[in-house]
Order: structure tokens, then C-alpha cells, then sequence
């Protein structure tokens, strides 16, 4: 008799457990969507396109590279960690061979086992056209970080060492661009780059899960990665392309994504009142213009002072509704090797005199601006605003509107094929020495072999940069690139005006996202509240 | 009929032609090149050079688009250079969902505004008239990129009751139309995208019924004691064919995809590729879609003259 009403009570039990139990291992997934400003989802088969977007939020994601940024802090420009590679130094016997220690305990998420011979494996990929895995795409990409490059080897199964063509201390900084794919996956689809990108294969903190080309990129958390402390906190990644401003600030509106990039300063107020968190911190941007240093009146240093003083730069700032810096020098004032610039202060009594005593009054002058394009902010009205200010010391400016690509066209081809042109407008990234501001200054860098496209010359800053290339002890560096800022600065070798504040817009249910003064950021400690 | 459809299909091959070298040109005429979106914005002349040879686009320009005319005529659009997924299936994709676009916005557009106009027409001067005629001028003066963006604010942002942009939590891959979760994401953009067509053909409806209505045929038919309805039917036959017309061409328009449409609505077709496309100076990706919408074009136009002719017989061709 006791026997049925204690079977049923263990099965009422059983039963209640299991509801209790339930929740546990049906736990609804979280799933964080993000609205990109690309209009398509960037290359999935390495290293990324659609610019440092790419990088941030496929690149870093399923990949890693031998060097990482450090995004886990808000408060400094970020520099590089070790990621791929444990560490690196440089042969004492030979300063332009680097020997890195790659970590021992990685695999790619096709189970294979990361090594050093992927490593010279990858490197063929970007650079040796004979390779079977060679590919046309990685290869450009690739380029821009590998003009120093000369070759890599296997020391054994977990150290390599990179030759440079000459003595290079920044060469990890470059590193940190080229994403490691996995020999296997690329094997088993014959190296074609095109398959690969279909079902990728990478180290990264995010494993590929599904793709409808053109619209969305879903990754899961790999839980399998290295660093333990990077595993997602969320367990879905989706990436959405959105190119319009206007569309990604409706969809986080409604609900329908939870994080979207680069909301525009109108719809700011709107987005905070609905209750939506809109951060912005300082990163490695620089809206300047870059001069012609040869043909025209700003060959004279006290033109380009005049330029620089003409500029009130809180009005820019206040028309571009606060999410600015303003821009005294070339990289913002977070970053270590800063240092004291001359700081060119809104005078336009100042301005005036310099043009007198140049004898360039009225000093006429053509910009050559861009509608459009990465890192441009909002190039027309900035433009016009900057030809008022100077227009009041006493400038004649002309501005040459054309589209991005023609601007990148003129930027490449050096002043040389443009003579007419007294400076152009690109905004560029500052995120290493090299990049930030070596390459628009030095000699060997005249355009159109390099950046430097108004060919720039000063010896005292050429010998700078070679002393900092050849100084691998980093305490000691510092000062040499803060003194290479400085020079610059009193060398105005820009027309400065802002600094981007990168602002981003997430709905109230995400958490925990640390905004890194960088062009990337990590996804990772971010945890999204059930709806 | 059939000479005529026969010239007609004939007269396609240097239409696609001409199409094809002129989209060729005009990329090529507009600074900048397709290489500028694989390079970095810094990369250095060298590098490009290398890259063009790589791609096979240091060669000159007459070779290229032979070598491309080659591949079209073995069925090939190429591959994407921004991409590197086959240009077929970009577009075959798109246009997929551009066709899903413009049918529900041809069902509903094309019968409403033939009403609107068939009323406007039969009561022309009278209030209903003037009220068709003031909406339809509406409708083709509101901007639609303006107006979906409005519509976005007022249903997706405040009243919340429709989604904003894209295909659904799927994307395009999965969309069912039947499936109101996912039928919901297509409501905005029909309308925005409706606008316009209904504009334009009822003001041409609404013009032809009202000249028939004006003709001798109808004091006949009326003075035989014809009821209003079948004097209207009559009208309404009569006005047809040129109402026809002018449906084929907005077809044909709404088939080619609207770029401000599909980009403030996130929606994946042919007019956001187009739109990648022009932006990152995408030569194949242009190309193949231009030369496809340019078909889509041409052969509607073909359908509405031959079921012109069929409907009106006084239309003789060939």
C-alpha cells in the first residue's frame, strides 16, 4: 500500500527537480548585435578589409596574431602585448633578426596545433607568390605591414626569427595586422582563399558559426581559448553591415540590434534620451591636414604657424556637438611619447602678423578635400568651417572637393604631380610611432615612395627617427619619440584641428564593455541582459 | 507578332552591348580604382602596381573588357574584387530579394493606383478628383529616402510596431514571407518603395480616363442606355493601354532595385549592391548587375508591348 503513494511522491519530486533543473541547461543563449557601419561583412579568410573595422570586430575575433593590442584599459592610448608569440627579443648578435617564443598551448579551432611552422606557413601566404597558399587579397592587405620584411624561419616548434631589411624597433608593432589562419582548414579546402573564408578556421577568442554573405556573421564563444580570460562572457556574436547612420540608430532604437557604431552627433541627444549609453574616449585619430612642403606658401614655416593659429578649435568642436578632441599636434595628448608640443592657440592677431612678415597677404592657398571616407568624420562642414577661420587672417583657401578614392589617388602620387596643391585632408591613425608620425615626415618616405606627401625635410628629425629604429630598449626609446613629437610640432609640419572621440552607441542591456583608447576593442567582458 | 518579337530580341544584343561599355567606361573614367578598398589608405605605389598585376588590371583597357566580354559570353560574370565571391551569386542573391521587394510593392501599388485614377478620371473636376490628384502628387514629390526614414521614426522608433531595417533575425537566407515575424521587416519599405508608382500611374490613369470618358464612343454608349458600369468598363479598356506603359517602365524601375530604399532600410538587394558596388569602384560587381537590370528592363518592356498589342489591336508592330 505505501509502496504507489512513495513512488509517486518520488516521482512528483523527480519531476519538480527537473523543472528546477531545467532552466540550467535550456538557459536562453545571449546574443550580442552589432550594427557596423561597413557595408558588408568584412573578409573572414585572415586578415580582414573594410578598414580597422574589419580588424575590431572579424580580424581580432576569429584570429589572433603574434602581437595583440591591450584593450583592456580606458584611461591610455593602448599599445601592444604579447599574443600569438609569449614574447620577443632581438638577436644580440644581430639587430635586425627578432627571435619570438610562440606559446605552446594553442590550437585553431579545427583542433589542429598552432606552431612555428604555421607561422613561415602564413608568412608564405602574404608574401611568396610561388606558395601553393598564396593569395592575391592577403598579399595586399598584408603589404603595408611587411615593407620591412625580409624573411621568417622555424628555429624549432615554437620559436621563429623575423629578418628585417634594416634596423627596425617597431617591427612587432606590425605584427600585430597579420592574422594567423589555420594550415589545416586552408589544406583541406585545396588553399582556395574563397572556401576557407566560408568555413574559417582561426585562434581567436570567437569561432565561426554561420554567414549569409552581404547581411550577417554569427560567432559563438570558443571556450577552448588560450586566454582564459578573454573567453566571451556572451555566448553569440552577430555582426551586421549598416552603412546608414540614420538605420543603425532606428535599429538600436527598436530594439533590433545592441551596440552600433559611429551613431552621428544629431542623433546623440535622441539616442541618450531613450536611454541608450553613448561612449566616446580619445584613440589614435588625427584630422589634419598634411602640407606641401615644397611648391607654395607653405614651404614657409611661418605660414604654417599662421594656419595653426588661425584655427579656434572649440568652435569646431562645438559643431561637431562635443564628440571631439581638439587637435594641437599630431597624436592626442593620452599617448606616452605626447610630450610638450607648442601648443597653437585660436590667435588671430598672431595669424596675421605671421602672414605680414611673410609677405603672403593675402596668402592663397588650395586644400584638396574628400565628401567622404574612413576616419573623414564630416568632412564638408569641418572643411568649410576651417576656409572661414582662415579666410579671417587673411587666407585665400580653395577647396578642392572630390570623391575618397581620388583624394587616396592624390595622397599616393606625392605633391610632385600636384603642385597646385597646398595641402591635403586625410585623417590618418596614430597608433604606433611609425604609423602616427614617422612616415610623414622622414626623407625616405617621400611620396610617392611613402607617405610623406608634401615632402618634408629635416634633418634633425631624420636623425631622430633612424636613433629610435635602432633603439630596442623601451624606457630609452620614450624620450626620443616624445622629442620627435615635439619637433614636429615646432616644425608645424601639419595643419592641425581634431581628434575623433570614436563614439559608439549600446543599448542599456549590454555591460560591462571598457572602450580602449584604440581603433579596435575587445568584445569579450561584455554581458547582454535577457530582454 | 512573331517577326516582331524576333527583331525585338535581336535588337537586345548590342542594347546589352552598349550597356556593357558604357558602365565599363564610366567606372574607368571616375578617379580612384578597385584596388583602393584591398589596400590599406597608406599603401605605397609600388604595392598598387604589384596588386594591379596580380589582378590583371595593368593591362590595357580594350583587352580587359574583351577578356570580360568572353567571360560573360561563357556565362561567367567574374568574381567580385571587393568580395571575391562570384558575381552570379552576389546578384542572383539580390536581385532575389529585390524582386520580393518590388512584387509586393507591384501587387499592391499597381491595382490601387489604377483605382485611385479609374475613380479620379470617371469624377473628373469633382472633390474626389482633386483629392486623388493632390495624393498622387504627393506621392511622387515626397523624397523616399526622406519618407522612410519618417516612417522608420513614427513605426520602429516611437510606436515600435514594425522593425527598422533588414530581412529578419535570419537575414535573407531563411525569409518567409508567410511568416509574419519576418513578413513584418518588408511592410516599410513596400510602402516607402509604393509611393512613387502609385503617383505616377494614377496621374496617367487618371489622364487617359478621363480623355476616353470625353470621347464620342461614350455619349453613344450612354445615349443606348449602357448602365454607368459597363460604359466605365469600356473606359476603362480603352485607357488601358497606355496606363500599360507606363506600369511596364515603373516595373521595370522597382526591378532595378531603389539604392536610397534598400540602404536606409538595410535590405539586401540590388540596389544596396549597387550602391557597395559604386563605392568601392567593384568593376565586375557593376557590370554584372548593370547588364542584368538592363535586360530585366528591356525584357519587361518587351512583355508590355506584346500584351499591348494583344490587348489593343490597333497597335501594330513590326
Amino acid at each position: 500500500m505505501m509502496k504507489l503513494p512513495l513512488a509517486r511522491i518520488g516521482l512528483a519530486f523527480g519531476f519538480a527537480a527537473g523543472l528546477l533543473a531545467a532552466p540550467a541547461t535550456t538557459r536562453a543563449e545571449t546574443v550580442l548585435r552589432v550594427a557596423m557601419t561597413a557595408g558588408d561583412i568584412p573578409l573572414t579568410a585572415g586578415i580582414p578589409d573594410q578598414g580597422f573595422e574589419g580588424w575590431r570586430f572579424v580580424g581580432y575575433n576569429l584570429y589572433d596574431s603574434l602581437v595583440l593590442w591591450d584593450l583592456s584599459r580606458a584611461d591610455r592610448i593602448a599599445d601592444i602585448k604579447p599574443g600569438l608569440a609569449s614574447g620577443w627579443k632581438v638577436d644580440p648578435a644581430n639587430n635586425r633578426r627578432w627571435i619570438f617564443e610562440l606559446r605552446k598551448d594553442v590550437t585553431f579551432h579545427d583542433g589542429c596545433t598552432f606552431t612555428a611552422q604555421d607561422v613561415v606557413w602564413n608568412f608564405e601566404r602574404f608574401t611568396k607568390e610561388s606558395a601553393p597558399q598564396f593569395n592575391a587579397r592577403q598579399f595586399a592587405f598584408a603589404r603595408g605591414y611587411l615593407t620591412n620584411f625580409e624573411s621568417v624561419e622555424a628555429i624549432d616548434s615554437h620559436s621563429v626569427a623575423f629578418t628585417t631589411k634594416t634596423v627596425d624597433s617597431l617591427f612587432p608593432y606590425n605584427l600585430s595586422f597579420l592574422m594567423m589562419v589555420s594550415r589545416c582548414r586552408s589544406e583541406e579546402v585545396k588553399n582556395d582563399a574563397d572556401a576557407f573564408a566560408r568555413n574559417p578556421s582561426g585562434t581567436g577568442p570567437y569561432r565561426f558559426s554561420r554567414m549569409v554573405p552581404g547581411e550577417r556573421l554569427e560567432l559563438v564563444r570558443n571556450e577552448a581559448y588560450w586566454d582564459k580570460a578573454r573567453i566571451p562572457k556572451h555566448d553569440r556574436l552577430v555582426l551586421i553591415p549598416m552603412p546608414e547612420a540614420t538605420t543603425r540608430a532606428a535599429s538600436l532604437m527598436s530594439g533590433q540590434v545592441d551596440w552600433i557604431e559611429a551613431p552621428s552627433p544629431d542623433t546623440m541627444p535622441r539616442l541618450r534620451s531613450a536611454g541608450m549609453q553613448v561612449i566616446t574616449n580619445a584613440y589614435p585619430h588625427n584630422w589634419a591636414y598634411q602640407l606641401n612642403f615644397v611648391d607654395g606658401p607653405f614651404a614657409d614655416l611661418r605660414v604654417r604657424r599662421a594656419a595653426n593659429h588661425a584655427l579656434n578649435r572649440a568652435d569646431m568642436k562645438e559643431m561637431l556637438g562635443g564628440v571631439a578632441l581638439e587637435g594641437y599636434a599630431t597624436l592626442p595628448p593620452s599617448t606616452a611619447y605626447y610630450g610638450k608640443p607648442i601648443r597653437y592657440e585660436y590667435d588671430p592677431a598672431k595669424a596675421r602678423a605671421l602672414l605680414r612678415e611673410a609677405g603672403c597677404l593675402p596668402c592663397k592657398i588650395t586644400f584638396a578635400i574628400s565628401t567622404s571616407g574612413s576616419g573623414q568624420m564630416q568632412p564638408l562642414p569641418m572643411n568649410e568651417l576651417v576656409k572661414a577661420q582662415l579666410e579671417e587672417v587673411g587666407f585665400q583657401v580653395n577647396l578642392e572637393v572630390m570623391d575618397w578614392n581620388a583624394l587616396l589617388e592624390m595622397s599616393r602620387n606625392g605633391r610632385e604631380r600636384h603642385r597646385g596643391i597646398n595641402g591635403i585632408n586625410i585623417s590618418r591613425a596614430t597608433q604606433d610611432p611609425f604609423n602616427g608620425m614617422f612616415r610623414h615626415v622622414i626623407s625616405s618616405q617621400w611620396a610617392p615612395r611613402g607617405s610623406n606627401w608634401g615632402h618634408f625635410r629635416n634633418d634633425e628629425i631624420d636623425s631622430l627617427v633612424s636613433e629610435a629604429l635602432a633603439t630596442f630598449d623601451s624606457e630609452k626609446q620614450l624620450p626620443i619619440l616624445t622629442r620627435i613629437h615635439e619637433k614636429m610640432s615646432e616644425q608645424a609640419v601639419m595643419l592641425w584641428v581634431a581628434h575623433d572621440l570614436n563614439p559608439r552607441a549600446l543599448s542599456p542591456r549590454v555591460k560591462g564593455f571598457v572602450q580602449a583608447q584604440s581603433w579596435f576593442q575587445d568584445l569579450t567582458p561584455v554581458t547582454v541582459a535577457p530582454r | 507578332m512573331l517577326l516582331h518579337l524576333q527583331r525585338r530580341l535581336l535588337a537586345v544584343l548590342p542594347i546589352a552591348l552598349g550597356v556593357s561599355m558604357i558602365c565599363f567606361l564610366l567606372v574607368y573614367l571616375a578617379p580612384g580604382d578597385p584596388l583602393q578598398t584591398l589596400l590599406p589608405p597608406d599603401a605605397d605605389a609600388e604595392t598598387v602596381a604589384k596588386l594591379k598585376q596580380l589582378y590583371g588590371l595593368d593591362r590595357p583597357l580594350p583587352l580587359q573588357y574583351l577578356a570580360w566580354l568572353w567571360q560573360v559570353m561563357g556565362g561567367d560574370l567574374g568574381q567580385s574584387i571587393a568580395t571575391g565571391r562570384p558575381v552570379l551569386s552576389e546578384i542572383r542573391r539580390s536581385l532575389g530579394n529585390t524582386v520580393l521587394l518590388a512584387a509586393v510593392a507591384v501587387l499592391i501599388a499597381f491595382p490601387l493606383a489604377m483605382l485611385l485614377g479609374t475613380i479620379a478620371g470617371y469624377r473628373s473636376g469633382g472633390w474626389m478628383d482633386r483629392g486623388v490628384t493632390g495624393t498622387a502628387i504627393l506621392g511622387v514629390s515626397l523624397p523616399n529616402y526622406w519618407l522612410g526614414i519618417v516612417l522608420v521614426i513614427l513605426f520602429s522608433v516611437e510606436l515600435g510596431w514594425l522593425p527598422a531595417s533588414g530581412m529578419g533575425p535570419d537575414g535573407s537566407g531563411t525569409f518567409n514571407p508567410l511568416h509574419w515575424e519576418q513578413l513584418r521587416h518588408i511592410i516599410l519599405p513596400v510602402v516607402t518603395l509604393s509611393m512613387i508608382p502609385v503617383g505616377i500611374i494614377a496621374r496617367t490613369a487618371r489622364a487617359s480616363i478621363s480623355e476616353v470618358m470625353a470621347q464620342d464612343f461614350v455619349t453613344t454608349l450612354r445615349a443606348n442606355g449602357l448602365p454607368e458600369r459597363r460604359v466605365l468598363r469600356h473606359a476603362v479598356k480603352n485607357a488601358l493601354p497606355s496606363v500599360l506603359a507606363v506600369m511596364g517602365l515603373q516595373f521595370g524601375a522597382l526591378m532595378g532595385g531603389s539604392i536610397l530604399v534598400e540602404t536606409v532600410f538595410a535590405w539586401p538587394g540590388t540596389g544596396f549592391l549597387l550602391s557597395k558596388a559604386i563605392l568601392t569602384r567593384d568593376i565586375p560587381v557593376l557590370q554584372g548587375t548593370i547588364l542584368v537590370l538592363a535586360m530585366i528592363f528591356v525584357a519587361t518592356n518587351l512583355a508590355v508591348d506584346l500584351f499591348q498589342s494583344s490587348l489593343d489591336p490597333r497597335i501594330k508592330r513590326g
